[in-house]
């Protein structure tokens, strides 16, 4: 017998960062409390280190490896990187926060970094079984990052929702995808998708299969009518772990529709098609309509990530590479608002006192004028006026959609996001239009500053010249399909 | 182009670079240099834009000053501007009027300055984007980005009720853009993948694809200019807004509606223009006839001018919908000269509101014996408020009565009842304001205009008098282009 060992290279990011969250689990024993700083930046070099890793190995071909189970492509290194930048800065705009708070802990940055391998697996898998794992990884990590605080009560509440409902989600994944094992006879993507698109296989097994598939998939989008579990976990988890959740993990959630729905079953497009059109238009009117209700900012903002996953699923809708790279965008610039919204939000929080009410904004640009005018080009970025990201987001999407033939759909989009606008005027209204309740002043340390700004910044100038992030997405789409 | 110099797109940015560089002058402290700053600014932009009349060609109604280049590929879109004679006098008009907002807000803003000198320039370089944009999403950027700025400014530096006025405006005039977005993708796909506005207009489109796309753009630009039933919104944005920013919403903002159907309704769906002219032309005279005595019943000046101001933008929504040169030119002239009339009209409240603090016209009465430099202006702008012949207000709304008779007697005969309703409101309104005895102790106590605002209103009175007698320069550039668009929407694009 003969045992060829498989080529390793596709995985070097992969391997490197799973020996250096051991190597820093042993480190994190050995330095104790005081010097704590020595995980962090081991944990950003960390993620320096993938960085290179997978710069250097770019692939602009598709690359096989394991036996079919892992795949490197554009995509996937291009995915890999934003969530690499996407985590190394979560990680500096939480480092006050959650050392004020006392879990500054070496789990929190080993859990951070399985997190971050879970997804690095999603984006590479082209197998049931990688992507499965990449996604309990992920899933698990997540669990106990939320219930890192453990004398918390919101948290530890938040924590057993989390759980209990994304293991139901899993069941859903699981048994969807045995039902498409059992009609097509194989867990490899490539192949399912062959054997879907030869027609092999009992076509209604396979629609039941999908039916599961698309749920579980929409519980990790947290799209409606899947979305019950997101306002809960976003308000009672510390706003650094929030931030977690709502930023890095949507680039995985990406992955895993293109490769699950789009690469293994594209040829089903006609059933599946219909279900995320509901998906969409539900996620985006729950999503905008509830969010007008909200006091806890943390809470407005679940539901504002819901309605903008509904617009990230019209982009789906299409079916076409022109819809997949929409959504790509509008991945990339969500992600970047969030990140600069729970930054500010942390920023506003002081140890003892977290930043929760909508009405904490109140006064800002009295207290700060430049934080004030960062939030003001989020809000606008989010509800999508130009010359922000957001509106550059939302167009591609919106084209995308109605070549697809929905003009209706896109009617229905525009109407929704108006109801948006409200809530993130309000804060505006809050920032600019009301007096300051507290005069205490904000501390900031310089590397968050820079930081924040920059984020802030970005958003205005990719909405300025939008071209190279569009083209970015527009490559990775293009060079993997 | 001129001499390879871009200069439009000087025109657009300097005022935008000048707004952030106010923003970085920061606090209060700062406050005269961030004054003196705008005032330079202001006053750079507009005599940058000079240039745009004197080298303009009246011979041809192909874009001119035209640059185009890639802007993002992705979805072909290119920064493509150019002026014709439709949207040259606007930019002129934009350029003229934001020295005097300034001006204006000289001594009144004491709050935060360099933000609000720095809002109003930024605006200005947005507005200029907006009537100079050639290709869809360039347009529509500017044309939502121009909300954020006077967002702001009425929120911040409004009355006691401003913040549901600028929720209201905000909302209200995104509701109308957000379907014009679709109808501009739509037409991206059915041009097979072009944002320029040039090629919509050649694009032949059905006539039901047309109504939807006409109801689209109507929706738009009715919220700004504003049309009866959409209009509620500005009566109290311009109570609420500062004096400036009143200003600029009446003289410019609604100035954007009225460029919209001619931009884009008339040329893109002219079938559906012809089709539906009918109920435009039913809305129009709703605004003119209902709202002018909407406007009688008025206690607050700002509100009776608000409403004023929806009556005289009914006579330019009238005069586009009636197909003939003498209504379009009538309606550019409405435009323009209303920019002026109602500009001058918030000034005028302006000046009474910062001394006494009060805008009802019952607080008010005997001015005259106090301020008598003042009541001659507001005399002036009253009459040509009320389209007194010898002021601009008379030549454009003369001229869409006179393009009224061509189409219809009674379009006309209702249209005309304006020069009563407008006569009355008007002047019933100056006549308690101004005449009779002085009716307070606070009346008694009022000081006649300081330099600053008489050269203000000394300013737009020559300007009002000058188009109401020689109209001809204003006239003159835009036949061609305004000959034309005529041309163009007589073809049927089915």
């Amino acid at each position: 017998m003969n045992f060829l060992p498989p080529d390793f290279t596709p995985a070097y990011s992969e391997i490197f960062l799973l020996i250096m969250v051991c190597v820093i689990m042993l480190a994190d024993l050995a330095t104790g409390e005081k010097k704590r700083y020595i995980t962090y930046y081991l944990a950003q070099v960390a993620l320096i280190g993938c960085g290179l890793l997978t710069f250097v190995s770019f692939s602009t071909e598709t690359i096989y490896t394991f036996s079919g189970m892992f795949v490197d492509d554009t995509m996937a290194d291009i995915l890999k990187i934003m969530v690499y930048v996407t985590v190394s800065a979560v990680l500096i705009y939480s480092y006050t926060y959650v050392s004020e708070r006392g879990i500054l802990t070496g789990e929190f940055f080993s859990l951070i970094l399985f997190a971050t391998l879970g997804m690095m697996v999603m984006i590479s898998a082209s197998h049931f079984l990688t992507l499965y794992i990449g996604l309990e990884l992920l899933s698990l990590s997540l669990y106990a990052l939320v219930a890192l605080r453990r004398d918390s009560f919101a948290a530890t509440e938040a924590a057993m929702k989390f759980f209990v409902l994304g293991a139901l989600a899993s069941g859903f994944l699981l048994y969807g995808m045995s039902m498409v094992y059992g009609a097509t006879g194989s867990l490899h993507i490539l192949n399912v998708s062959e054997a879907i698109h030869d027609g092999v296989g009992n076509h209604d097994v396979l629609v039941i299969g999908l039916v599961f598939i698309v749920a579980g998939i929409s519980f990790k989008l947290s799209a409606a009518p899947f979305h019950m579990w997101a306002p809960d976990v976003y308000e009672g988890a510390p706003t650094a772990i929030t931030l977690f959740i709502g930023s890095a993990p949507k680039f995985a959630a990406f992955a895993f529709v293109m490769r699950l729905l789009i690469e293994g079953m594209g040829a089903m497009v006609a059933d599946w098609q219909g279900m995320l059109v509901i998906l969409a238009v539900l996620s985006m009117a729950i999503g905008n309509i509830v969010a007008i209700a909200q006091t806890n900012i943390k809470r407005m903002l679940a539901y504002s990530t819901i309605s903008h996953m509904g617009f990230l699923i019209l982009g789906f809708i299409s079916a076409d590479w022109n819809g997949y790279s929409a959504s790509l965008f509008y991945v990339i610039t969500y992600v970047l608002m969030t990140l600069g919204t729970f930054a500010m939000i942390m920023i506003l929080s002081r140890s003892g006192f977290e930043a929760e009410k909508i009405s904490d904004f109140k006064g800002l640009s009295k207290r700060n004028g430049w934080y004030a005018l960062m939030t003001m080009l989020l809000m606008f970025s989010l509800a999508g006026i130009p010359p922000m990201v957001g509106f550059y987001a939302k167009l591609a999407v919106l084209q995308a959609v109605v070549n697809a033939g929905f003009v209706w759909l896109a009617v229905a989009a525009v109407i929704f996001s108006l109801i948006g606008a409200f809530y993130y005027l309000r804060i505006v209204k809050f920032m600019y239009f009301d007096a300051p309740e507290t005069e205490e002043p904000l501390t900031v340390k310089g590397d968050v500053k820079l930081l924040v700004s920059a984020n802030c910044l970005a958003v205005l100038v990719l909405g300025i010249f939008p071209q190279s992030l569009m083209g970015l997405s527009l490559y990775a789409i293009q060079n993997s399909m | 182009m001129l001499f390879g110099f871009p200069l439009l797109s000087l025109i657009i940015w300097l005022p935008i670079l000048v707004g952030i560089a106010i923003l970085a002058t920061g606090g209060d402290r700062n406050a005269p240099l961030a004054r003196w700053i705008a005032l330079t600014g202001s006053i750079l932009g507009f005599l940058i834009a000079l240039p745009l009349y004197t080298g303009f060609d009246p011979a041809t109604s192909a874009m001119q000053f035209v640059e185009n280049h890639v802007w993002f590929e992705r979805l072909n879109v290119y920064y493509h501007i150019g002026v014709d004679g439709i949207s040259m006098p606007l930019i002129l008009l934009n350029c003229f009027t934001t020295p005097l907002v300034v001006i204006a807000g000289w001594q009144i803003i004491q709050e935060r300055v360099s933000q609000y000198m720095g809002a109003f320039l930024i605006m200005s370089g947005i507005v200029n984007g907006v009537f100079a944009s050639m290709d869809a999403v360039l347009f529509y950027v500017f044309w939502e980005a121009s909300l954020i700025p006077m967002f702001l400014i009425i929120g911040i530096w409004g009355g006691p009720n401003r913040v549901y006025a600028a929720i209201k405006f905000f909302l209200y005039t995104l509701l109308g853009s957000l379907l014009m977005l679709v109808a501009f993708i739509y037409l991206y796909q059915s041009s097979g993948g072009s944002f320029s506005i040039i090629d919509y207009h050649q694009l032949p489109i059905p006539l039901s694809a047309q109504i939807l796309i006409f109801v689209a753009f109507l929706l738009a630009f009715a919220v700004k200019v504003p049309m009866w039933p959409v209009h509620t919104w500005l009566p109290d944005a311009h109570v609420e807004a500062p004096t400036g920013g009143s200003v600029v919403l009446a003289a410019i903002m609604l100035k954007l509606g009225g460029y919209g159907f001619l931009r884009f309704s008339l040329p893109i769906a002219p079938d559906a223009s012809h089709y539906l002219a009918e109920m435009m032309i039913a809305l129009s005279l709703i605004a003119v006839v209902y709202i002018g005595l909407v406007a009688l019943m008025q206690a607050d000046m700002k509100k009776l001018i608000a409403y004023s101001s929806i009556a005289h933008m009914g006579f330019v929504t009238l005069g586009l919908f009636l197909f003939n040169a003498y209504g379009i030119e009538g309606a550019m002239v409405q435009m323009i000269s209303h920019g002026f009339i109602s500009g001058a009209m918030f000034l005028c409240v302006g000046v009474l509101y910062d001394r006494l603090h009060s805008r009802q016209i019952a607080d008010y009465g005997g001015v005259v014996n106090k301020m008598p430099a003042f009541a001659a202006f507001f005399m002036l702008f009253a009459m040509a408020n009320a389209g007194l012949p010898g002021t601009s207000g008379f030549v454009g709304e003369f001229m869409v009565i006179m393009g009224a008779v061509k189409v219809n007697f009674w379009y006309a005969f209702l249209a005309a009842t304006t020069l009563i309703f407008g006569a009355a409101y008007t002047l019933w309104m100056y006549k308690r304001v101004i005449f009779g005895a002085i009716a307070s102790p606070s009346v008694e106590g009022l000081r006649d205009l300081s330099k600053r605002e008489f050269v203000l209103l000394a300013i737009l009175a020559i300007a009002v008098l000058w188009l109401g007698v020689y109209p001809f320069p204003l006239t003159d550039v835009m036949h061609v282009t305004v000959d034309n668009l005529l041309d163009h929407i007589s073809n049927s694009k089915l």
